[in-house]
Parts: C-alpha cells; sequence; structure tokens
C-alpha cells in the first residue's frame, strides 16, 4: 500500500501500457475480451487520476513528485509531478482515452495493434504532461509520434501516406529543432554553474543572454507547430481527414494540447524575456488563425476537414489568452484548451458516427438526418453549442476569458477620462478581431448543421444513435455543461500555478536576471514535499 | 420565503424543459402540454407575488459564484427590482397564455412535447436576461433566447428554406451580439465591474459626454447589440424571415418578449445612455427610420405574418425613439401595451391561418368575420390599439411618445405621427382582407377554445391595460396618478401645456380613425379600386413590396463576397501558398538526395577522384592559413 502511494504518478501513466502489455498475450480472435480489458485498463486510469485530482491542494506547488537520477553523468533524472498547469490536461487525457476505446468497433480490423496503440500513446500523452525532466520530457513527446504514425498509416484513409509523413516531417522538423535548444540550453546552464542538470526547475531563470532568443524560437516552434498556429497548420487537416474516428479524436482532444502546454510548461517560464519580445508578433499570428481558420472552415465541403480548420480558429484563442500573459487570459487559454478537447472531440466522435451510417463525410451529400435521428440531433446540436461557444457551454468560457485577458491586458486603464478621452486603437482592433472569430463559428458551425441535419430525409432507414454512441457522448456533453454554468470546477486548482507562472514571467522578463534566481514551483526538496503530501 | 419564490419564478420553466427534453416522447400530448403550461403559469404566479412582496424595493440575490478569476467576477445572481418585476410578469404572463394557446395550434404536431420544451427553455432564458444583475449574465440569458428562437423557428426543419431562416436569425443576431459583447468589455476595462448597482453609483458624479468619447464607444455598441436583438436597421432583415416558425412562437418571441430586449437593456442602463447625447441621437434617428421604413413595406405585403412582423419592427422603432429621447418610463409603457396587442395579433392570425390549414396569403381569404366571430372581434380589438385609436392600450402610449416627440422637435412629431397612420392603414387593410368582403370556397371554422380563451383574456388586456399610464392631463382631468410611471419611479419630465396636448392628441386620433376608415372602406369593397391604387405607384408598390431589396443587398455586398473570400483563401493561399511552401521544401529535399545520389555511382575511379579533389581542396586551405 505504501509502494503504491509512494509511486501513486508513475502508476498512474504506467497502467495503460502495462495493460497494453497485457493484451499482447490474448489471441487476436477475442475481441470482445480484448476491449473488455482494454476499456477496464483506462478507466482504472481514470479512476487513478481522478484520486489524484481530490488529493492535489490548489497550491502552486508541483505535487506527487516522484524523483530518481537516471543518467548522472549529465544530470538526468526520472521526474515526474502534477501542478495547476497540467493537471487538468493529464485528467483530460485519461477522460477521453476510455471514451475513445469505448468508441472502437469490436469489428475493426486489426483490432488487436490497434487497442494496444492506443493504451501505448495513453502512457506517452500522461508521462508528457507530467515530466519535469527536459530529456523524459522529450523521450515522452517523441514516443507520442509512433502509435499516431502507425494509427494514421495503418488505419487511415485513402492518402493516408501523404497525411502521415506529413505529420511526421512537420512535427519533427520542431522536435529536432528543440532537442537542438534543449541540448544549448543545458551546457549554457552547466558553463554557468559547474553542474550538469535536465531539472525542469532548477534550468527556470538561467540566463541566457543573447542566445535567448534562439533557443526560444527552438522550443516555441516545436510547440506552436503542434497547436498548430496559422501558418504552420497545414499537416492538421490532412492528418484528420485521413486518421480513423479514433485517431482523430486523440489528435484533436489531447495532442494538439500538447503544444499548449509545451509554452506554458517550457517556452515562456524558461525563456521570458524572448516571449515577451516575441508576444505582439504570436499574438498577431493568433489573430489571423482565428480569422483565417474560420473562413477556411466555412469553404470546406468534407466534415472532417470544417472540424479541423475549426480547430485551427479555436486554438487561436488559446494562444492569444496565453501570450497576453495575465491571469485572465492564461486561465481562459487553458480552459480553452479543455474545452476544445471536449467539443472537438464530440463533434469528431459525432462525424465518425455519420459515417458509419451514410458512409460519407461530404456536406454536399448529407441532409435532414433530424428526421431519423433526434438523438444525434441533441448531441450533434450541443457539441455545435459548445464549439461555436454559446453561454453556459465550456466554449463561452474559454473564449471569454481568452478576450477578456487580451482586452485588460492591452486596457484602457490609465487613459483619461472625460472630453479627451482616448481609445486605445490597438485594443479595439484586438477585440473585434476575437469577436469576428466568434460570429464567423456561428456562420460556419450552423450553416453545415442546416446541411448535414436539416431539409428533406436523403437517407431512408437511418439508425439513431446505439446506447453505447450515446455512452460515448454522455460524458463529453456533461462536462460540457459543467464547465460553462460552474468554470470554477476548472478554476480553483490551477489558479495559483497561474499566477506565480504569471508574476514569475514577469519578473524575469522586467528585472536583470541575477543567479541563481528562485525557480518557479518547488525549487527545493521535492521528496520531502511530495511525502508530506501523501500524508 | 422571498429567495425561494425567486428560485421557483426561475427554474420553474426550465424543469419544466428538463421534463420535456428526457420524458417528453412518453407522455401524452395532453399530460405534456399541461405541464409545461403549468411551469410557466407557476413562474408567473411566483412573480405576482414577488411584484405584491416587493414592489417598491430593489434588491439582488446570488444563486451562485460563476465567474471569479483574477480581478475578473460576475456571480449568477438576480436583480428584483421595478423594472425586472414588470418585465417577469409581462413575459410570463403572456408566455402563459401562448403556451395554453399552443396546446391547440400545436396539437397534430408529432415533435409536440420538443416544441415544448424549446418553448420552455425560451421562457428561462428570458428571466435569466430579464432578472440578471449583471451585463455577463444578461448576455447569458440575450444568447439563449437567441438559442431559443433559432431552434423555433427552424422548428418544421424538414423544409429548407425554414432552416434557412432560422440560421439567418441566429447569424444575424449574432453580429449584435458580437457588438454587444465588445460593449461588455470596455464597460469592464473602464469600471473594473458589470454590476448593474455598481455601474450607476460610478457614473453618479460623470457629466455628460460632449464630444463621442469612451462612454459612447460603450452606449454605441450595446446599442448596436440591441438593432440585433430587438430588430432595428441595419439588423431588422432576420425578423420577416422569422415568421417561418409556427405562430405562436411569433406571437412571444418575434412580437412579445424577446425582441424588446433591446428596449428593456437601454432602460436598463438608462443611466449610461443619459451621460451620451450623441448616442441617444443616433438612437433616435434609427428608430424613427426604422418605424418609417418597416411601416412602408408593411403596407404591400401579402402574407399576413409579414405584415404583423413589419409591423412590429415599426412599434419596435417607437419604443426606441422614446428610449433615444431618455422617455424610458413611456418605452417601457409602449412595450407593455405592444405586448399584449402584437401578441393577441399574432395568436389570431395564427387562429386563421389553422383555420385556413396553412394558408398565409391575404388574398386569398377574405370574409371570415362570420366564421370566426371570436377571432375577429379579437383582431379588430387589437387592431383598434395598435393604430391608437381611444380608449385602447395602443393610444396611451403611443400618445405619450408623440408628445415627448413633440418636445424633442415639431418635425420628430410629424414622423412619428406618419408612422402612426401608416400603421391604421396597413393593419386595417390587413383586417379588412382577412374578415371582410366575400367568403372564398373554403371550409373554415372558428378555433378550439384552448385558442379562443387566451384571445378573449389578451384582448381583455388590451382593453384594460392603457388605463396604468394615463398621459398627465387625463390625470389632472380624473385626479388619477399615471400609475405606470409611478410604480417604475420615472417622473415624467414632459412640459407641455394642457392646450398643446389635447390639439396634437386630437389631430393624431381624427387623422388615424380616417385612415383606417379608408383602409376598410378600400379593401373591404371592390378590388378594382385597389388595383388602380396600385398602378398608379407601380414603382413605389413593387419597392415596398420587394422590401427595398434590402435583403438582395445584403446578400450580394456581404454573405457573397465573404463566402467568395472563404473560397480563395482555402484554394489560393492555403493549398497554394502555404502547402505548396510547406510541399515544396519536401520535395527539395527529395530532389537535392536524388541529386547527391548521382554522385554514388559505385565505380572506384569516381571515389578515388573525389578523394583526390578533396585533398586538394583541404591543401588549399592549409596553405592559405
Amino acid at each position: 500500500m505504501d509502494l503504491l502511494l509512494k509511486h501513486f504518478l508513475s502508476i498512474t501513466i504506467f497502467l495503460p501500457a502495462l495493460f497494453g502489455l497485457f493484451l499482447f498475450f490474448i489471441p487476436q480472435s477475442k475481441t470482445r475480451f480484448l476491449k473488455f480489458v482494454s476499456l477496464n485498463g483506462s478507466i482504472l486510469t481514470f479512476l487513478m487520476t481522478l484520486g489524484i485530482l481530490c488529493y492535489f491542494t490548489g497550491t502552486a506547488e508541483v505535487q506527487f513528485v516522484e524523483k530518481y537520477s537516471w543518467i548522472p553523468l549529465f544530470g538526468v533524472s526520472y521526474f515526474i509531478g502534477i501542478d495547476g498547469l497540467s493537471l487538468y490536461l493529464f485528467i483530460l487525457t485519461s477522460f477521453l482515452t476510455p471514451l475513445v476505446l469505448l468508441y472502437v468497433s469490436p469489428e475493426e480490423k486489426k483490432l488487436k495493434p490497434f487497442l494496444i496503440l492506443i493504451l501505448f500513446l495513453e502512457t506517452a500523452m500522461l508521462g508528457t504532461f507530467a515530466a519535469l525532466d527536459l530529456i523524459l520530457f522529450y523521450i515522452f513527446w517523441e514516443a507520442m509520434l509512433i502509435p499516431m504514425y502507425f494509427m494514421i498509416g495503418v488505419w487511415g484513409g485513402e492518402e493516408r501516406l501523404y497525411a502521415t509523413i506529413k505529420f511526421l516531417l512537420y512535427t519533427i522538423l520542431g522536435s529536432f529543432l528543440m532537442l537542438v535548444a534543449l541540448i544549448a540550453l543545458v551546457m549554457i546552464h552547466h558553463s554557468t554553474t559547474g553542474v550538469f542538470t535536465t531539472n525542469l526547475l532548477k534550468l527556470y531563470g538561467t540566463p541566457l543572454g543573447s542566445l535567448e532568443m534562439w533557443l526560444f524560437l527552438g522550443f516555441a516552434l516545436a510547440f506552436l507547430i503542434k497547436v498548430p498556429l496559422f501558418p504552420f497548420h497545414t499537416w492538421l487537416p490532412d492528418a484528420h481527414v485521413q486518421a480513423p474516428t479514433e485517431g482523430s479524436v486523440i489528435l484533436a482532444g489531447i495532442l494538439l494540447k500538447m503544444g499548449m502546454y509545451g509554452l506554458f510548461r517550457f517556452a515562456l517560464p524558461l525563456f521570458p524575456q524572448a516571449s515577451m519580445a516575441v508576444t505582439p508578433y504570436v499574438v498577431t499570428l493568433a489573430l489571423i488563425g482565428i480569422i483565417y481558420g474560420a473562413f477556411l472552415a466555412w469553404a470546406q465541403k468534407d466534415l472532417k476537414k470544417l472540424v479541423a480548420y475549426s480547430s485551427v480558429s479555436h486554438l487561436g484563442y488559446a494562444v492569444l489568452g496565453l501570450f497576453v500573459l495575465n491571469h485572465t487570459g492564461v486561465t481562459g487559454s487553458l480552459v480553452q484548451n479543455i474545452s476544445h478537447g471536449l467539443a472537438t472531440g464530440a463533434l469528431f466522435f459525432i462525424v465518425g458516427m455519420i459515417y458509419k451510417r451514410t458512409h460519407t463525410k461530404k456536406i454536399e451529400e448529407l441532409g435532414g438526418l433530424a428526421s431519423s435521428c433526434p438523438k444525434l440531433f441533441f448531441f450533434f446540436l450541443i457539441a455545435t453549442l459548445a464549439s461555436i461557444g454559446l453561454p453556459l457551454t465550456s466554449g463561452f468560457v474559454g473564449e471569454i476569458l481568452c478576450l477578456f485577458g487580451a482586452f485588460q491586458e492591452y486596457g484602457v486603464q490609465g487613459f483619461a477620462w472625460g472630453g479627451e478621452t482616448l481609445i486605445n486603437i490597438r485594443n479595439i482592433i484586438f477585440g473585434t478581431v476575437g469577436i469576428l472569430g466568434v460570429l464567423m463559428g456561428a456562420i460556419y458551425m450552423l450553416n453545415m448543421f442546416q446541411k448535414v441535419m436539416f431539409g428533406k430525409p436523403k437517407f431512408e432507414d437511418l439508425k439513431d444513435l446505439e446506447w453505447k454512441e450515446v455512452l460515448v457522448l454522455t460524458p463529453l456533453i456533461i462536462m460540457i455543461f459543467s464547465i460553462g454554468v460552474y468554470p470554477k470546477l476548472l478554476t480553483n486548482k490551477m489558479e495559483n500555478s497561474i499566477d506565480h507562472l504569471v508574476k514569475n514571467v514577469y519578473k524575469y522578463s522586467l528585472t536583470t536576471l541575477s543567479f541563481p534566481p528562485e525557480a518557479l514551483g518547488t525549487s527545493g526538496n521535492p521528496e520531502s514535499e511530495a511525502t508530506s503530501k501523501k500524508d | 420565503m422571498s429567495s425561494y419564490l425567486i428560485y421557483v419564478a426561475l427554474l420553474s420553466p426550465f424543469l419544466g424543459f428538463l421534463i420535456q427534453i428526457f420524458l417528453g416522447g412518453k407522455l401524452s400530448k395532453t399530460i405534456s402540454g399541461t405541464i409545461s403550461s403549468l411551469a410557466v403559469f407557476v413562474s408567473f404566479l411566483a412573480s405576482l407575488f414577488l411584484f405584491f412582496e416587493f414592489h417598491n424595493v430593489s434588491f439582488s440575490h446570488t444563486l451562485f459564484s460563476w465567474f471569479d478569476i483574477g480581478d475578473f467576477k460576475a456571480d449568477f445572481s438576480v436583480k428584483i427590482d421595478q423594472l425586472s418585476l414588470l418585465m417577469m410578469l409581462v413575459v410570463t404572463g403572456i408566455s402563459t397564455l401562448i403556451h395554453i394557446y399552443s396546446t391547440g395550434y400545436m396539437h397534430e404536431d408529432p415533435l409536440f412535447s420538443r416544441y415544448f420544451g424549446y418553448l420552455n427553455l425560451f421562457v428561462f432564458m428570458m428571466l435569466t436576461l430579464i432578472m440578471a444583475d449583471n451585463l455577463l449574465l444578461m448576455f447569458v440569458g440575450w444568447e439563449g433566447v437567441g438559442l431559443c428562437s433559432y431552434l423555433l423557428i427552424g422548428f418544421w426543419f424538414e423544409d429548407d428554406f425554414k432552416a434557412f431562416c432560422g440560421k439567418k436569425a441566429f447569424i444575424v443576431n449574432r453580429i449584435g451580439d458580437a457588438a454587444f459583447i465588445l460593449g461588455i468589455f470596455l464597460i469592464f476595462s473602464l469600471f473594473g465591474t458589470l454590476e448593474f448597482e455598481s455601474l450607476y453609483t460610478s457614473t453618479l458624479n460623470r457629466s455628460p459626454e460632449m464630444g463621442f468619447g469612451l462612454l459612447s464607444c460603450i452606449t454605441l455598441f450595446l446599442f448596436i447589440g440591441a438593432t440585433g436583438k430587438s430588430a432595428q436597421i441595419p439588423l431588422y432583415v432576420w425578423l420577416p424571415d422569422a415568421m417561418a416558425g409556427p405562430t405562436p412562437v411569433s406571437a412571444l418571441i418575434h412580437a412579445a418578449t424577446m425582441v424588446t430586449a433591446g428596449v428593456y437593456m437601454i432602460c436598463r442602463l438608462s443611466f449610461f445612455y443619459d451621460l451620451t447625447p450623441i448616442v441617444q441621437n443616433i438612437i433616435i434617428v434609427i428608430g424613427m427610420a426604422t418605424a418609417i421604413l418597416s411601416g412602408l413595406i408593411a403596407l404591400t405585403q401579402k402574407d399576413i405574418k409579414k405584415v404583423l412582423a413589419y409591423s412590429t419592427v415599426s412599434q419596435l422603432g417607437y419604443m426606441f425613439v422614446a428610449a433615444g429621447l431618455a422617455a424610458y418610463g413611456a418605452a417601457m409603457f409602449h412595450l407593455t401595451t405592444h405586448a399584449f396587442f402584437k401578441a393577441l395579433l399574432f395568436l389570431c392570425s395564427g387562429s386563421v391561418i389553422h383555420a385556413m390549414n396553412g394558408e398565409q396569403d391575404m388574398f386569398k381569404m377574405g370574409g371570415l368575420k362570420n366564421v370566426m366571430p371570436i377571432t375577429y372581434l379579437s383582431f379588430l380589438v387589437g387592431a383598434l390599439a395598435l393604430s391608437g385609436i381611444p380608449p385602447l392600450a395602443g393610444f396611451f402610449s403611443k400618445d405619450t411618445i408623440l408628445a415627448f416627440a413633440f418636445a424633442k422637435s415639431p418635425l420628430l412629431w410629424g414622423l412619428t405621427a406618419f408612422t402612426a397612420l401608416l400603421t391604421s392603414f396597413y393593419i386595417f387593410r390587413a383586417l379588412s382582407l382577412t374578415f371582410h368582403g366575400k367568403l372564398g370556397n373554403i371550409h373554415a371554422h372558428e378555433s378550439p377554445s384552448s385558442m379562443t380563451v387566451p384571445l378573449v383574456l389578451l384582448s381583455c388586456g388590451t382593453l384594460l391595460v392603457g388605463f396604468l399610464g394615463l398621459p398627465p392631463m387625463f390625470s389632472h382631468l380624473f385626479h388619477v396618478e399615471n400609475l405606470f410611471e409611478k410604480f417604475l419611479g420615472w417622473e415624467s419630465s414632459l412640459h407641455l401645456s394642457g392646450q398643446t396636448e389635447w390639439f396634437l392628441m386630437g389631430a393624431c386620433s381624427a387623422l388615424v380613425i380616417l385612415t383606417a376608415y379608408t383602409a376598410t372602406k378600400l379593401f373591404s369593397g371592390d378590388k378594382a379600386k385597389v388595383t388602380a391604387l396600385k398602378n398608379k405607384f407601380s414603382k413605389l408598390h413593387t419597392l415596398s413590396e420587394n422590401k427595398f431589396y434590402v435583403d438582395e443587398f445584403y446578400d450580394l455586398v456581404f454573405v457573397k463576397t465573404a463566402h467568395k473570400k472563404a473560397q480563395f483563401f482555402w484554394e489560393k493561399i492555403d493549398i497554394f501558398v502555404i502547402d505548396g511552401i510547406v510541399n515544396g521544401v519536401g520535395s527539395l529535399g527529395r530532389n537535392l538526395s536524388i541529386l547527391l545520389s548521382l554522385i554514388q555511382t559505385g565505380r572506384v575511379i569516381n571515389y578515388a577522384f573525389m578523394m583526390f579533389l578533396g585533398m586538394i581542396l583541404i591543401l588549399l586551405y592549409l596553405v592559405k592559413l
């Protein structure tokens, strides 16, 4: 029992992979048993993350810490922990995976390797969110690529090879730049202090001088490609269209969040001055992405491509919120991430369900589905509304907080009141452009919804959703509303970590760096804290 | 006790919605309709109790804490004061009647319970809008009613056009909503709060803005939001199309309640508008222009519901003129009376359409007077009230607005009076075309009692509600107070001499009655006269009949252009430029490797040559050192 508690986080991370290994020993033909085992494995993992949520205290410190020396020569260690920034993304991962596994049809070709891949992927994703050592993070980060590569390449659509290669090259380009920057960072840290370490918390605040911008770009590019920020987004629609439904859900729901998480965890706090310097450019790209993604979504003829481009637009808000670097904006960015995972996840599931019935994803060929599928109608409606950010859904919370953040940062405080009132033009432009995206969201989503669901029924004898499909969508819908009605569900436990992040980025970017600085999060003795948390 | 009542008033329609959505399919239509109507009726009763308990106090009550992030706070809290109580009574009262009416009107519909679910959700959202204690919560209701409107307009979604109309309503509304939220952002940046009470206190020592400052910017943005929801120029185009929905929906959402949200919002934020005279003038101009334009369009429409729809737009214009004149009491009064008589007119038209098996073209009706006496009399009451013929509801409220307009400028009075004539003309045209003349070859019948009882009740309301807000000279004459303004606490600031007011009122009423008579005479009798008149003004008639081509203009300038842009972005920028570069880089790498692989010939002599070349290069490099 003691062992379990001490290594709770590690066990949670590796549990899915363990079940994946177990699947190897089950014969291919026992499809139901295979599904049963994998589903139970992921549900167990989810329950364990719920345990983490319960015991997580809302402080800024990293909790559930485990740290073991791994390659002492270079100061590499197995160092994991959870804080307010990673907590909900961690839970989102373990929340979506069981739904994906539940969705997998037992008749799927090559079922066994498919399930194994999903379980291994879950471990890699959980590990990425928990890793606090740069090398460990890099390993998990790259490990995610392999299952994803196979998922698109083997179970994908017609042009899967083009899509896989594009996806892989794009991502690897970013990863290699990150690796170079990572090594450089460790070397610089060594040359200043004489200590080799890849411990993230110790690397915070390393003075980098003129190199800071280059290193920042190395990290940021890898993450921004993954987000994806305009103009690095063209891999996304191809990957989505070719990926199987399960792959699309994981891709949109979790993998894209890796990029945002990387910015939160690495790019911003490691290189505060550089991030402050590039803010205007990144924000501009984010705003372009919001509008551009929306316009492109409007022009699409394929359901999946439409949802993929809408992701470009929605994650533009998340980038905007993050880079305005104030409490409201950063919170909004995190919430928008979660919300996008839920709403877009639901949308991709629904597209899959529609495809299963009609064997088409072309908007023009669909129509009148609402007549024969009332359940599908309601679920699709709610997911659509969450996507266009209707109040009381999670989408509203995310978008409104990001935009509020943008408004505050470039806000009108300090301007004179009365006759000589000045209106900050930049502020108005930000607001207007951001709002325009919300408006466009309504246009392309409702346009699509009308064409697919309304009108004369074009298909006969369509079956409404089965109970299993209802079971897949219901948790997503419940979460969408819960967050929309009571955002504190999320924001309460992330508050302090975000506060910490924002304050420190400001502090480091405004003062000249002195060494050694206080690090972000825990600097001192993680082990003792970890034990004290578990008592 | 009191807080308990607030929960009942707000949540009972929501409970009804949940029951309809989750259990609706399993309940019989009678039970389903009863539950739904009851849910709203309970809310009405609760509002009534609240009214008697709190008609002279104002307080807010927090249900739970909603947003609390950094310095950004907004609670889920409701405000109970005179303004919200009045709106609650109007909304829940009229909703109850329309729910009862719907049980008859929608009886044949297979999606009966879904309809009532939407309707209940609408009432909940409308109550949220009204009772909200801060702007963000108001925005929840604001968008929520838009959603219900979308769902109900496109309720018969198998018809492509109806689904399109629903979408159009939502999107046009969202344009307004976008401006509304910008206004909210600006308010928060400026005052650091969104609560009405704190906003009010922070504006207390401001003096009105002389130029177009930040506050004007805020009020203008909020007003643009109002033009979306309340169908004013330039965003009114969705409301006539919204008539695609079931008629009770048109009565409830698109006449009595939702579309008045913009007026309510301006009255709620009157302290802001009082500080921005420029925006007030903009509101007057927009309201007036909308009133006249839609009045002109209503003159020639053939569809009975379209006439009423443009009439609604026109009457909302009146309310905005009043709001722009800072006559908030008058605006709210006209809102209340309009809710009664316009809901009545719509329900009558619904009754007619029901009887005519879905026919909405007035030129195919006629002579229904004797077949449907209750509907006819109710429509007559509604028409008289709408025209502002004394002593019906519309007379008092319209006359108050006219008096305020005269106090501002005689020209404005002239324009409002002209609109009054238009109103009287088109509504009596509709009345005559529908009910007078010869009965066609149709089997029309009076509607069931579930539909006629609400008609009678609303007629009584229309007859009586006007007396709540007697204009000043009546008050002097009969020694009664203007109950309405007293209740709202907005003392009338109008200073006109008794004679002027009597004269204006008399002149206007006489003209209105004359117009009504002319229209009835013209359209009840010989159709040849009508045709002659039509030919005389054929150009104007075509313009009016085609709604001045505004929809076509919007479609061409905004929708088509934007969609072309979208296509361009996708095909030219995304596929050609960005992906071109990406694929270019990819193929560059491959071509380069193909090129380099040419060197790998496998012949020893070539490699030896390469080695030799390399050695020479190294030597040259060393020598240079």
